[in-house]
C-alpha cells in the first residue's frame, strides 16, 4: 500500500506560523538595589520550529533589546538557559513553543530560589557554591598508573545516569526544599557527588559521603520528584538521591 | 614548572565552615526511625483499634471498667505505652521536619520548635505516669463502674 496524502491543508515543506504572545518576568535593580518585579507581553511572529530561545531573540533583536537573559550553545549542552517556562523549569533552547500552546501567553520567568540578577538572569553562585562542595573531580590515592585507570561496561552503567548533568540548576531551582532558605545542597549537587560516589576508580566516596550527611543534606530531601520532572536531560535525580542515601545507611550499620 | 594548578594544592577554606558542625548521623538516624517507627505504629494502632472497637461486644463495651482491666495486665501497658512514645517521638520529628521546611525566620522557627518540644515533653511524661501509676479500683466507687476483679 502507497501512502496517500489528503489534500494536505499546506505545502510539503511549509512551516506553520503563528503570533505567540510572550510574557516575560523584568527585573531591573536601580543602585539602591530595589525594585519591583514586572511583566512584560510580546507579539512575537514565529514558526513551528522555533523554539522558546528563538522568541527571546527576537524579542531583544527587534523589539526591547533591554531584554537580560543566558544562553551560550542554544543547543541543550551548555545548560545556561534554563528558566521557568508556563511554570516549569526548562531549558529554553528545548522547548518548542507549538508545545506549550501558543494560542495563550507563555510566561517567561526566572528560575525560583538563586537571587535575581536581572531579567531571566540570576546569581548561580550559592548553587555552584553547594556543587564545591561536594568535591567534583576524581579523588585517588597512591602512584598514578603509566595507562588508563580501566573499567568495565558494567562499573561505567553503574553512575551513567548522573554524568548527563550540564549544570543548568533546573533541577535544584524546582526542588520546594531548597526554595525555604536556600540551605539545602541541592539535587544537582547530590547528583554530581553521585557520578563520583559509585565511579569504580574514584577513592572520596567516603568523604562525600560524610559531607552529603550533613543537616542540610540528602536527608532535607522529601521525595516530591520536581527535580526529576524538571531535569532537562531526563536525569532519575529523585533516584540518584534515594541511592546516595541507601549508601549512607549501609555505611552507619 | 607546569600553568596547570596542582590539584593537591591548598585550596581556599569553604565558603559555609558552619556545615562542618552540622555533619553527624543525627538526621540518618531520625530518617530511619521515621521508616521503622512507622511500620509499628501500624501495627500497633490497628491492633490498638481492633481490640478497643471491634473485638468483642465492640465499641459499646468501651467504659472506665473497660480501660482499667486493660490496664491490670503488663502486656497491654507496654502495648500502650510503646505506641504512646513511639507515637510521640515519630510525630514531633515529623512536625520538626516541617517546622525546618517552612519557617524562614530563625526566630519563628525557635519559638514554633520550643512549643513543639514543650508539647512532647508534657504529652509523654503525663502518659507515662498514667500507664503506671494507674489505680483501677479508686476506694468509694460504685462497683457497677469497676473492672470485675475488685470486687473479688
Amino acid at each position: 500500500m502507497t501512502a496517500v496524502a489528503e489534500a494536505p491543508a499546506q505545502k510539503v515543506g511549509e512551516v506553520a506560523s503563528f503570533t505567540v504572545t510572550m510574557r516575560v518576568m523584568r527585573y531591573l535593580p536601580d543602585e539602591n538595589g530595589d525594585a519591583v518585579p514586572r511583566w512584560d507581553e510580546f507579539q512575537v511572529e514565529s514558526h513551528g520550529t522555533d523554539r522558546v530561545l528563538d522568541a527571546l531573540h527576537k524579542i531583544k533583536w527587534e523589539q526591547d533589546g533591554s531584554l537580560t537573559f543566558r544562553r551560550s550553545c542554544a543547543h541543550g549542552v551548555c545548560g545556561s538557559d534554563a528558566m521557568r517556562i508556563n511554570g516549569r523549569n526548562r531549558l529554553a533552547c528545548k522547548t518548542l513553543l507549538k508545545d506549550l500552546d501558543p494560542s495563550k501567553p507563555i510566561t517567561v520567568e526566572p528560575i525560583k530560589g538563586l537571587p535575581v540578577v536581572k531579567d531571566l538572569v540570576v546569581d548561580m553562585e550559592p548553587f555552584f557554591a553547594s556543587y564545591r562542595e561536594i568535591m567534583p573531580f576524581l579523588i585517588t590515592t597512591g602512584n598514578e598508573p603509566t595507562k588508563e585507570r580501566l573499567q568495565s561496561a558494567a562499573q561505567r552503567e553503574r553512575f551513567d545516569d548522573t554524568t548527563k548533568c550540564i549544570l543548568c540548576a533546573a533541577c535544584t531551582s524546582s526542588c520546594p526544599v531548597f526554595w525555604t532558605d536556600g540551605q539545602y545542597f541541592g539535587p544537582a549537587a547530590i547528583v554530581n557527588a553521585h557520578r563520583f560516589i559509585f565511579d569504580s576508580r574514584d577513592e572520596g566516596g567516603a568523604q562525600r559521603l560524610e559531607i552529603l550527611n550533613d543537616k542540610e543534606g540528602v536527608w532535607r530531601c522529601r521525595t516530591t520528584f520536581n527535580c526529576t520532572e524538571a531535569c532537562p536531560r531526563g536525569i532519575e535525580v529523585t533516584k540518584a538521591i534515594q541511592e546516595v542515601k541507601r549508601a549512607m545507611i549501609t555505611r552507619a550499620f | 614548572m607546569s600553568l596547570v594548578a596542582d590539584p593537591k594544592a591548598p585550596r581556599p577554606p569553604r565558603a559555609r565552615p558552619s556545615r562542618l558542625t552540622t555533619r553527624g548521623n543525627t538526621e540518618l538516624y531520625g530518617w530511619v526511625f521515621m521508616r521503622a517507627s512507622g511500620v509499628v505504629l501500624v501495627v500497633l494502632i490497628f491492633g490498638h483499634l481492633f481490640v478497643n472497637l471491634v473485638a468483642g461486644e465492640g465499641v459499646k463495651a468501651i467504659d472506665f471498667g473497660f480501660v482499667a482491666g486493660k490496664w491490670a495486665s503488663p502486656f497491654w501497658q507496654v502495648w500502650d505505652l510503646l505506641m504512646l512514645w513511639l507515637a510521640m517521638i515519630h510525630g514531633t520529628n515529623g512536625v520538626r521536619t516541617i517546622v525546618n521546611d517552612y519557617a524562614e525566620k530563625d526566630t519563628t522557627r525557635m519559638v514554633l520548635k520550643g512549643l513543639l518540644y514543650l508539647a512532647f515533653v508534657v504529652v509523654v511524661v503525663l502518659g507515662t505516669l498514667v500507664i503506671f501509676t494507674f489505680d483501677p479500683c479508686p476506694s468509694g466507687s460504685p462497683a457497677d463502674l469497676l473492672p470485675s476483679f475488685c470486687t473479688e
